[in-house]
């Protein structure tokens, strides 16, 4: 008889179970959906949120301290020195710039965000956007160059620093041999 | 249906093309593209997601886009397939699920086929699904799906013992196998529906009362089993057996299955609206019987029947969102020491009560 008794109790237990379960899924029904329509809406990005990065060109020195704090080598930074008489200008916090960056290539696609180039940057000029839609059909495309000179106006400051030093090369000379000239004229004293 | 077109037409081969080509047209393909919708969107919301959003209003277009991208897939029959097997499956599956429309009264004005023995040869030919089951599953040469083909026909054929034991419950009480004769004893309003102990009154009708709540309990299950529904979706457990017998279909075939399935879904929903809810009746009267409208009440009927039909076939989503899948020894456990016991002690019962009205 408790057979019995037990079968029937299996049978009631079973049909109430799938009964509540019916309850709170259909509960559910009802629940307003936490899922985003991406494109269209966006959550806020948290503060702090680690994405592409931007150079604020403007400000930028050259000091290369960004690229030598990247842990995967993905700045590439070439500069030239201003020769005297150029005026570069000031940074925004008032440093004078001395530096052509005729090259300022970052390799997004090698970037792994970990944000250490910008804190020891001395003028805060490279920073993390919020963007973080910038996929590409091309791995090229991911090398985003900064560098605000066109590449004539860069050869055209490395010549021009060439020039410079040449010249200043052979005024070195021409001052060396009056140099190695004169002891000569006092030796004939 | 068919005499209507006759009628109209004069041709008996197109009247009985059209006839035949009518439901698939008018409604299986549209209550499939429908219900996929409905599956996913149900689905979602249950999970407190959104499902579709973007073809249409809240994805509704969804499922054609669908349609479109399997129409255009390639065609891919595996190397070392049995092709005609292969072909044919799909071809059989879709034919067993379309051919129970047939008797399927959608209104008084409308039904394929109005056979006295309707419902037997709806069961008969429901189990045809089988052998275009078996066959995909055998002729893939792919251990999963045959796998899943033979669970699938150990479980139908199981579950059919039930299911018709519960309708052989119905025969017996009204003494009919046609469908259509089961809508008209359910007329007028809803306390004559079978689930309510059906037409008549005095102290039988409130008898029945639990013992049809048994039997509608018993043929619900047992039908959500034969048309391979969570929790019963054993043969194609995605998680154990791939897709189950449909592993290796691909483009349109799998289409045929898919379309399958859902017509199956609403057939089974209409087995049931018929036997217990009333079949096409409306539950409260007819407008156009107020009105004096008297062409609007066929309307309201295919509207009747359809929206009990979706209404059941809604709660097998329900359903499929809500449990787990049975392990296949549990499957037959259910089915053999719990359905069929009790489909026939309910049988009994139900015998005595209709011998003493
Ligand atoms: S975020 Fe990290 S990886 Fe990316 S450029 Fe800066 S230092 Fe390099
Ligand atoms: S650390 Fe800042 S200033 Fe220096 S090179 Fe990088 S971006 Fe320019």
């Amino acid at each position: 008889m408790s057979g019995l008794k037990q079968y029937l109790k299996d049978t009631w237990q079973g049909i109430w179970t799938v009964l509540v379960g019916m309850k709170v899924t259909f509960k559910h029904l009802f629940v307003p959906a936490v899922t985003i329509q991406y494109p269209d809406v966006k959550i806020n990005l948290p503060e702090r949120a680690r994405n592409r990065l931007y150079v604020n060109m403007d400000d930028c020195i050259g000091c290369d301290q960004c690229a030598r704090a990247c842990p995967v080598d993905c700045i590439e930074i070439e500069t030239v020195k201003s020769i005297p008489g150029e005026d570069l200008g000031l940074t925004s916090n008032g440093k004078k710039k001395a530096l052509w960056v005729t090259k300022f290539n970052i390799d997004i696609a090698k970037c792994c965000y970990c944000q250490l180039c910008v804190f020891p940057c001395p003028t805060e000029c490279i920073y993390m956007t919020d963007v973080y839609e910038f996929s590409e059909y091309e791995r090229e495309n991911l090398v985003y160059k900064f560098a605000t000179l066109t590449e004539e106006e860069a050869e055209e400051k490395k010549r021009n620093y060439e020039k410079y030093m040449a010249e200043k090369e052979a005024q070195k000379t021409a001052a060396a041999k009056t140099k190695t000239e004169q002891p000569k004229t006092g030796d004939n004293k | 249906m068919y005499d209507i077109l006759y009628n109209i037409l004069g041709n008996q081969v197109v009247a009985w093309i059209i006839a035949a080509a009518l439901p698939l047209f008018v409604f299986i393909l549209p209550f499939a593209l429908f219900a996929v919708w409905l599956e996913r969107k149900v689905s979602a919301h249950m999970q407190d997601r959104l499902g579709p959003m973007r073809v249409g209003w809240h994805g509704v277009l969804q499922t054609i886009a669908d349609i479109i991208k399997l129409i255009q897939k390639e065609d891919i029959i595996p190397a070392e397939a049995d092709k005609k097997l292969f072909n044919l499956a799909p071809v059989l599956v879709f034919a067993g699920s379309y051919a129970a429309f047939a008797a399927i009264p959608f209104s008084s004005k409308y039904i394929g086929s109005n056979a006295e023995v309707g419902i037997f040869y709806v069961i008969a030919v429901s189990s045809f699904v089988v052998v275009g089951i078996l066959m995909g599953g055998w002729a893939s040469n792919n251990k999963y799906a045959l796998l899943g083909a033979m669970r699938s026909a150990a479980q139908i054929v199981s579950y059919e013992i039930p299911s018709a034991i519960v309708i052989l419950t119905m025969v017996m009480l009204t003494g009919t196998l046609s469908l259509d004769k089961f809508s008209q004893m359910q007329t007028a309003y809803f306390w004559n529906w079978f689930i309510l102990g059906g037409p008549g009154s005095g102290i039988t009708k409130f008898l029945l009362i639990p013992f049809m709540i048994v039997g509608f309990t018993i043929l619900y299950i047992s039908t959500l089993a034969e048309v391979n529904r969570t929790p019963f979706d054993i043969p194609e457990a995605e998680s154990e057996l791939v897709a189950g017998y449909h592993t290796e279909y691909s483009g349109m075939k799998f289409a045929m299955f898919f379309l399958a399935e859902y017509g199956n879904m609403f057939a089974v929903s209409a087995i049931i609206t018929l036997l217990f809810f009333g079949g096409y009746q409306s539950p409260f009267g007819y407008l156009g019987n107020t009105f004096k409208l008297p062409w609007l009440v066929p309307i309201e009927q295919v509207f009747w029947f359809t929206g009990k039909g979706i209404f059941f076939v809604f709660v097998q989503m329900w359903l499929r969102w809500t449990l787990p899948r049975l392990r296949v020894d549990q499957l037959m456990h259910l089915c053999w020491k719990f359905l069929i016991p009790y489909s026939f002690v309910n049988l009994i019962i139900v015998g005595f009560i209709t011998l003493f009205r």
